[in-house]
């Protein structure tokens, strides 16, 4: 599924309730990673939940697997990961993820006070393609 | 009487409408909301009374000084302190404690000596005594409590002896709600010569705090949690201690004869207020503890006390819900999880339905730890929680746990 979508469905979605199901969905199929990934090292900080990110170069586009132990954390990962992943260094470098996030109705979640973690995870995906 | 609606009122922020629901503020134990009485009265002081305190020799100087050590007169009534010198002015109760530690602690502290603190202290009561520690060589000693969050006096007489300098105790845990017997914990710590220091944060929200029946060394409270502005704590220490420490901070206000080579320190409690202190905010705070005791801290407590029996008759609605502090007589303070739900997912969803909790360590990560737990959920009541709030909060509980079947 690509960005575009995405936002096809979130459009179809009336209330709250509706879209949070939806990405508790959208979580459920991330896909996995593995245990032996869920450490200190590929952990993102400033998060209430455990959230992790695991990147790796595939020709000149990055591949990113994420994780939480938190579901709605997991689907928000997941619309992360697909606005994000399979893309070039300066492809991520150029994404503007707040409009992405306002047309999507889940402004809230990039606050910095809410601490869920989306936004360490976009800072640590935009680090990864400065290094890889 | 006590009319928890007519005094929801004095809150105006109560009834404003969160997501699109009624405000159900159940975080209280973190910061509590302020009565229009405390707003009114920084705004007064702001649009006609403010000018700088212990400094001109004219009016406003004049008047607004003497607000300020009304305020302070006003701390040493509500807790019942012999003088209103005992009563220093900090920026919270974490700078309070952290005062005792870098003054009396690097003062009276030595290698030889031991401090004793609970598993069931805030970091703001564990960290300052770990790096004071490092940097003495005393020895940190952690008294164990029961698994249900009670206190357990075996554990601590086990822990207390002749070489317990300091006991640094909460009067009530911010995540299990237990309320220590302090009288008689300081009690069997004066017996061994220690002195005690409380952080009376939840302590002195919940119920009457009297220092003298006590007997306590020093307490530590903050502003923003008995209704009060942020950036105002109070350390309360017996004179004879505070004459014997040093200052924390230099600068003006705190002085006596200054010259280019050296300085004579003021008298506490100015010693240990360097500075330009927050004036507007230590009024704001007497004006808070004063609406406090006119509401009556007996019935603040009764009241309190009526809503954790009326919370606990509505959890067992909850399949899964476990609480975690279940000690008998606990105060306001309830941290849960709910089996199958992460607290983090249980928040967005409380948050949606209008409900604020609390989601984390709570600040106390080893004790979340050490009851099982990395992260917790956590209401907590304030003198204004209603009947309402809870049936809000059940049912939002049982709205989230629809999100999440497996």
């Amino acid at each position: 599924m690509d960005i575009t979508e995405l936002e096809d469905n979130f459009e179809l979605l009336e209330d709250w309730e509706d879209k949070y199901r939806y990405i508790i969905d959208l979580g459920g199929r991330l896909e996995p990673l593995d245990e032996k990934f869920k450490t200190e090292e590929w952990k993102v900080r400033g998060c209430q939940s455990q959230v992790w990110l695991v990147p790796s170069k595939q020709n000149d586009k990055i591949h990113f697997i994420g994780d939480s132990d938190a579901v709605i954390v997991k689907g928000l990962i997941a619309i992360v990961l697909t606005i994000y992943s399979d893309k070039s260094p300066s492809e991520i470098k150029s994404i503007a993820v707040e409009d992405i996030f306002a047309k999507l109705g889940l402004s809230e979640h990039l606050s910095p006070s809410r601490r869920n973690g989306l936004i360490a995870m976009t800072e640590k995906i935009k680090y990864y393609a400065n290094v890889l | 009487m006590y009319d928890v609606e007519k005094i929801r009122k004095d809150f105006p922020v109560l009834g404003r409408q969160i997501n699109g629901k009624p405000n159900t503020f159940l975080d209280s134990g973190a910061s509590s909301q302020k009565p229009m009485c405390v707003i009114k009265r920084m705004v007064d002081i702001y649009t006609n009374e403010y000018a700088n305190v212990h400094r001109g020799s004219y009016f406003l100087s004049e008047e607004i000084t003497s607000e300020y050590e009304n305020s302070r007169k006003i701390v040493q009534k509500f807790i019942n302190s012999k003088s209103d010198k005992e009563i220093v002015f900090t920026r919270n109760a974490t700078e309070s404690i952290n005062l005792v530690a870098s003054t009396w602690g690097r003062k009276f502290l030595t290698k030889m000596d031991e401090v004793l603190i609970s598993e069931a202290e805030h970091h703001a009561n564990l960290v300052p005594w770990q790096v004071l520690r490092d940097e003495i060589g005393f020895e940190l000693k952690i008294f164990k409590i029961n698994d249900d969050g009670s206190f357990n006096w075996d554990e601590y007489r086990r822990n207390l002896n002749g070489r317990t300098k300091l006991v640094a105790i909460t009067g009530m845990s911010n995540v299990l709600g237990t309320i220590f017997p302090l009288k008689e914990m300081i009690k069997s710590a004066h017996d061994v010569g220690a002195k005690v220091l409380v952080d009376g944060c939840q302590y002195v929200v919940h119920q009457k705090t009297d220092v003298k029946d006590l007997d306590c060394d020093f307490l530590a409270f903050s502003g923003h949690k008995t209704y009060g502005p942020t950036g105002i704590g109070v350390l309360y220490g017996k004179s004879e201690l505070l004459e014997a420490m040093q200052p924390y901070q230099f600068g003006g206000d705190m002085v006596n004869v200054v010259t280019y080579q050296s300085t004579t320190f003021d008298e506490p409690p100015a010693r240990f207020e360097a500075g330009t202190p927050a004036i507007v905010q230590a009024i704001g705070l007497g004006e808070a503890l004063n609406y406090m005791m006119s509401l009556g801290m007996d019935d603040v407590t009764a009241h309190e006390n009526e809503l954790v029996a009326y919370l606990h008759s509505r959890i067992k609605e909850v399949d899964g819900l476990t609480e975690v502090g279940t000690a008998a007589g606990k105060g306001g303070v309830f941290s849960f999880d709910i089996a199958g739900i992460h607290p983090q997912d249980l928040a967005f969803i409380l948050d949606k339905e209008g409900v604020s909790v609390r989601v984390g360590h709570h600040c106390a990560a080893p004790l979340v730890r050490r009851m099982g737990y990395e992260t917790l959920a956590r209401a907590s009541f304030g003198l204004y929680t209603n009947h309402a709030d809870i049936d809000r909060f059940i049912n939002a509980l049982q709205k989230a746990k629809t999100f999440f079947k497996d």
